[in-house]
């Protein structure tokens, strides 16, 4: 059995040599440029830049624009996932190709196309013109940044929250309804709990990236809306400041990791670990590992 | 500034056509370094089959990435077109070798106006050949506007609030604040450009958006009055709207100019200087001005222009409207570091 394992440990090269390539030793070098001056000597200014007035802000919008973004993602994502759940296969599985479907296309395209939906002449403002009302002045604010993140990263929340509720026995929820709880209470108190797993991924595969994107603000936002992400491409594009860029992501890295532990945790060991005939650890319904399998 | 991607793959299809010319005489090559979709390939071409000498042809898509490019030093180029600022720190390095224009056959056609330009960055005219040339102005909506446009003061008065749009990009939002309070654009001032920061600031809440490629397309959409533009995108809004109209403020600008050089390990600096008095050649440099149809320094060319285009300032602007521009020659690197940093409180004011 030893034998075995070390054999099936071999598998596991590739992503092993993969990710030191291309994960371990880019982030040594982050980290070794972010605690290092443009002279090389060691200095802790850059991980201290980001409390300074103008990183402090862009911090904050961004944490802003992702705590919202993740908060309206969650919410968008619940009904359809209960909608979803009841169909019959065929049309279940045209619902979730129908979601995942524009991620095919590219995403900067995406964005751009938004960009025109939204525009003051666009046609959002035509038909809401058309119907009578005021134009929306949604171009170039937050709301379109918002609306852009949201929209891109909804699958990305939707994916892994119908995988552990797909996964909820319809006996259990049958059970409930018989011992007299009310649609809500059902809801609230079965299918809710037992999708926290996947509503965690969730929140980790929105939250993190809507927090270090910068392209949507760049296209949505007009240029107006400056996020941590868009600092940090400064230093490395224009300032060529590669010190302060590592500073700056570094730390963030490090808040974003302290704010994630809760999830993280859960995601490398699941909270109820169940044990097979061999002993191995089985994964929580709807751990990371399921709801990436669904989005590929 | 000169992003054109598209084309590059084009034009490295057609590349081949043109290779197997003059088997008799010993093999010249020349290998040019040029900015993307920034020549017809068809005077690659042209080139080849009256001189036997082959062209390696390769693009960069900015200044900046021919230069990291070049300097790394893996291929041997012997021709590059580069944007002024780049050719001054070219020169600085000893990277290229001085070319006597005088002794072209077609130099002449290049106008002494440009020549003179062209000292900001290539004291002499020792180094570098003019090849195309533009400004920075407004392009507007002559539908939307009320008065003539001719000052920066429409961005900065209020009277266009949120109809405008600026440049995403740092040297090209500060140049217009520092022309409007009447200071060079290579300043190294602290006290002026933090006198253009407070006029930028001030001025943001008026600002839509800070948009690069897509600015050209707010005008032309109507979803913004006026925008900062280079004069080469001006000229294309204007085939898509003929409402809009560009101005080079009188303030004055920036005049860029972008140049050809002969690097200083060229192998075969009489087909090089062959090369580039064949490009200042009338039938040639009007083929590439239909090309880009950016300003050309070719008078041959400009006398053959209609009426209608030498009015136009976006196409051919007349000294006059130039004078109190200047060429950007980026600042020491104490001000770019200011710069930078005011630029990023600007954005996220």
């Amino acid at each position: 059995m030893d034998r075995n394992r070390k054999q099936r440990q071999l598998l596991a090269l590739p992503y092993v040599l993969w990710s030191i390539a291309f994960t371990v030793i880019p982030l040594l070098v982050i980290i070794r440029y972010a605690v290092t001056d443009k002279d090389g000597h060691f200095s802790v200014s850059n991980l201290l830049a980001f409390s300074t007035p103008v990183n402090a802000k862009a911090f904050l919008i961004s944490l802003e624009i992702a705590l919202i973004c993740t908060v309206i993602c969650v919410l968008l994502a619940y009904p359809l996932v209960m909608v979803v759940r009841r169909l019959r296969i065929s049309r279940m599985t045209f619902m979730l190709f129908f979601l995942i479907m524009p991620m095919w296309m590219n995403f900067i395209l995406r964005m751009l196309a938004l960009q025109m939906i939204l525009s003051n002449n666009g046609i959002l403002n035509m038909i809401v013109t058309g119907l009578g009302f005021q134009p929306l002045a949604l171009a170039n604010t937050k709301a379109a940044v918002i609306i852009g993140v949201v929209y891109d990263y909804l699958p990305f929340m939707m994916l892994p929250i119908f995988n552990t509720i797909s996964d909820i026995g319809e006996d259990v929820l049958e059970a409930a309804s018989d011992l007299g709880a009310s649609p809500l209470s059902v809801f609230f108190r079965v299918i809710l709990p037992m999708s926290l797993p996947g509503l965690k991924s969730g929140i980790t595969i929105v939250f993190v990236p809507s927090m270090t994107s910068f392209v949507i603000a760049d296209i949505l936002g007009g240029g107006k809306i400056q996020l941590i992400g868009n600092i940090i491409e400064q230093e490395f594009t224009r300032s060529t400041n590669w010190n302060l860029g590592s500073g700056l992501s570094a730390a963030l890295m490090l808040f974003m990791l302290v704010g994630m532990s809760f999830t993280i945790k859960d995601d490398i060991l699941p909270s109820h670990p169940v044990k097979d005939e061999e002993g191995e650890k089985k994964e929580a319904p709807g751990g990371e590992g399921i709801s990436r399998r669904a989005v590929l | 500034m000169k992003k054109r991607i598209l084309a590059a793959a084009a034009m490295l299809l057609c590349l081949p056509l043109g290779a197997c010319e003059g088997k008799n005489q010993p093999a010249r090559e020349l290998t040019v370094f040029n900015l993307c979709e920034y020549m017809d390939p068809k005077a690659i071409e042209m080139f080849t089959l009256e001189t036997g000498i082959t062209i390696k042809y390769e693009e960069a898509l900015t200044a900046e990435d021919m230069y990291t490019k070049y300097k790394a030093g893996g291929i041997d180029y012997d021709l590059l077109c580069t944007c002024d600022y780049m050719v001054r720190r070219l020169i600085a390095e000893g990277e290229v070798q001085p070319v006597d224009f005088s002794s072209f056959e077609y130099g002449k056609n290049i106008g002494q106006r440009y020549w003179d330009y062209a000292t900001a960055y290539d004291p002499g005219n020792k180094y570098s050949l003019p090849y195309f040339w533009g400004t920075v102005g407004i392009l507007y909506d002559t539908t939307k506007v009320h008065g003539p446009i001719d000052s920066w003061d429409v961005l900065f008065n209020g009277e266009y609030s949120g109809e405008i749009i600026m440049q995403n990009s740092m040297m090209d939002t500060y140049i217009v604040a520092l022309k409007y309070l009447g200071y060079s654009l290579n300043t190294t001032d602290e006290a002026e450009i933090r006198a253009a920061q407070d006029l930028l600031v001030a001025q943001k809440p008026d600002v839509s958006a800070y948009l690069v490629d897509e600015a050209r397309d707010e005008v032309v959409a109507g979803n913004a009055t006026m925008a900062v533009v280079y004069s080469g995108e001006a000229y294309l809004g204007r085939e898509y709207n003929p409402n809009l109209d560009y101005v080079i403020p009188k303030e004055g600008t920036e005049l860029w100019i972008d140049s050809w050089l002969v690097t200083k390990n060229c192998k075969d600096p009489d087909a090089a200087k062959q090369f580039l008095d064949f490009l200042c050649r009338e039938d040639v440099a009007q083929m590439n001005f239909e090309y880009i149809y950016y300003s050309t320094p070719n008078e041959a060319v400009l006398n053959g222009l209609s009426d209608e285009e030498r009015a136009d300032e976006a196409l051919a602007p007349d000294p006059d409207s130039c004078q109190n521009s200047e060429i950007c020659l980026q600042s020491d690197a104490a001000t770019t570091e200011l710069l930078n940093e005011l630029w990023k409180e600007l954005r996220g004011n």
